[in-house]
């Protein structure tokens, strides 16, 4: 009983206080002071993380379980991270200790961990994020396929949208002058007018959906009528 | 009987609406010093609109529940989404492939978490009873908490705890592409029959979907990013667009008051519907009649809105 009544009850008192802190300027602290409990929850809950990736990766490598050596690489590089993290270590020597190795600046772009950082982390990140260009390409093909009227009106527009990106875009209609009254037939002006009008009314709607779906599912929750997230037992 | 204490609940209602928009009533007053002096009073008067819609979206929801208690039908849309989940884990029980089941990027401060966490309860609870395996990578330590406790829970309502093993919901890191190539990697050598995108999502979205889509996982996204929502429909069986993603729990419960909060939300759309048209009138004569009164009214309707 208690196990469900508690967490409602800190869900309501917190909703209702972000609420409030929102629109009474008083309250403003209170909504503050709701976030930091929250982040000091996160910091806890970050050592519970870390917990399980270092026992889910020791479990892979020790069962031998397909992708063990990635397993292995996770382990070795969150050890690396946290050991010149924690420690501050530094690459260059310190003025004040030139015999010493790794004493100097350990927040530097120099040291082990800004090395790291911009010569493992970032290039790692900009291929996963590269690879989305084709995984576009793959999904444009099948979206674009002419199979109904509602697929031929997108392809059509996704057609004129994509030629008026490019060069030949302004090659084809450039030569109508602005000033007279073909500029319409411009497909710089066609692609304006589709994504001013027609793509700014479709967004617009979805958003006023968003809004109310977030407002209705906010008061189910701080009302305590969807407890779906809580364990009935 | 029933009806009598509804009539009762819905008087008291409007009685708390007005008590609820008096502040409101007081920032539109104090709406013309605001912009002379810049310094807010005890309710935030820039704000005030806002309030206002909060409030009479708010009741419409709660009159709406209350109608609902008192026995009035509710009557919802079918989501073909929704009712295409047992179809997937089944599907995934019958080739003895795994579920997978992508709670998004945000931490539980997100609302789209909360939404997604509360659709998993029922996925966890088909796939307890179907004896399916489910997997759950996060990217928030917190997530991974919400979610050992719900797919739990949801293992004891199914009637089998002891098929719960919490070495399935695990955390893989806060890095949006570390997550990435974390998931996709499991995806490609576990080669699930089905996956569950619900909740945040931003780049990553047409990363999952495609690697989704090339082992041929029945998939079903759910997410409030509308500028993700194009990845998922091209990509996907099923989406859930927007408020659709928000009513699913309550959709997924069949509960009449829970049910009754989204027939609540239909009054707010039409509230935007009569504010939009009203818009579009003002707009038009205004065009016709620059600087003339109805240009002022149309300033003020775009003011008083947030515009």
């Amino acid at each position: 009983m208690m196990q469900r009544t508690i967490p409602i009850a800190i869900l309501c008192l917190s909703g209702a206080i972000m609420v409030a802190a929102y629109f009474i300027s008083s309250a403003q602290s209170w909504g503050e002071t709701v976030t930091t409990w929250f982040n000091i929850l996160a910091a806890v809950a970050f050592v519970l993380g870390a917990g399980n990736l270092i026992a889910m990766n020791l479990e892979k490598i020790s069962s031998q379980r397909a992708g063990w050596g990635y397993a292995a690489i996770t382990l070795v590089s969150f050890a690396f991270m946290l050991v010149v993290g924690l420690f501050k270590i530094g690459a260059v020597p310190n003025d004040k200790h030139p015999d010493i190795h790794f004493a100097g600046s350990y927040d530097s772009a120099a040291s082990p961990f800004g090395w790291m950082y911009d010569f493992v982390m970032s290039p790692l990140t900009a291929t996963m994020f590269a690879l989305l260009a084709f995984y576009v390409a793959s999904a444009a093909f099948r979206a674009f396929r002419a199979k109904n009227t509602e697929s031929i009106l997108l392809l059509g527009t996704a057609f004129i949208v994509l030629l008026a990106q490019t060069a030949a875009g302004m090659f084809l209609t450039g030569w109508i002058p602005e000033e007279s009254a073909f500029a319409f037939l411009r497909l710089d002006k066609i692609k304006a007018g589709i994504i001013e009008h027609v793509q700014t009314a479709g967004m617009r709607a979805i958003m006023i959906g968003i809004a109310l779906g977030i407002a209705a599912m906010s008061l189910r929750l701080i009302l305590g009528i969807d407890r779906s997230y809580l364990s009935k037992n | 009987m029933q009806r009598t204490t509804s009539a009762r609940g819905i008087t008291a209602l409007v009685a708390i609406s007005a008590a609820l928009l008096a502040p409101c009533t007081v920032a539109m007053a104090q709406a013309g010093d605001a912009v002379a002096a810049p310094e807010h009073g005890w309710f935030r008067t820039d704000r005030g609109a806002l309030y206002a819609t909060l409030v009479v979206v708010g009741i419409a929801i709660v009159v709406a529940i209350v109608r609902a208690r008192a026995g009035h039908p509710v009557k919802i849309r079918r989501m073909p989404a929704l009712e295409a989940v047992d179809e997937a884990i089944g599907r995934a029980t019958e080739m003895g492939r795994p579920v997978f089941f992508i709670p998004g990027i945000q931490d539980m401060t997100d609302i789209q978490t909360v939404a997604g966490v509360t659709i998993l309860g029922r996925v966890a609870r088909t796939a307890a009873e179907y004896d399916a395996k489910l997997e759950v990578p996060t990217s928030r330590s917190i997530v991974m908490s919400a979610a050992r406790d719900i797919v739990q829970a949801a293992h004891f309502e199914a009637g089998r705890p002891d098929t719960f093993d919490a070495g399935r919901i695990n955390y893989i890191t806060d890095e949006q592409f570390g997550y990435v190539a974390a998931v996709t990697g499991s995806m490609m050598r576990e080669k699930p029959a089905a996956c569950f995108y619900m909740g945040a999502f931003y780049a990553e979205s047409l990363l999952f979907a495609e690697n989704g889509n090339s082992i041929g996982a029945i998939q079903i996204a759910g997410t409030a990013e509308p500028s993700q929502l194009p990845f998922f429909v091209a990509a996907c069986d099923y989406t859930l667009i927007g408020e659709e993603f928000f009513a699913a729990s309550a959709y997924l419960s069949g509960e009449r008051v829970q049910l009754g909060s989204i027939q609540g939300q239909d009054i707010g759309k039409i509230l935007a519907v009569g504010l939009i048209a009203i818009g579009v009138v003002l707009g038009t004569i205004a065009a016709f009649d620059p600087g003339g009164s109805t240009e002022t009214a149309f300033d003020n309707l775009k003011s008083l809105i947030g515009g």
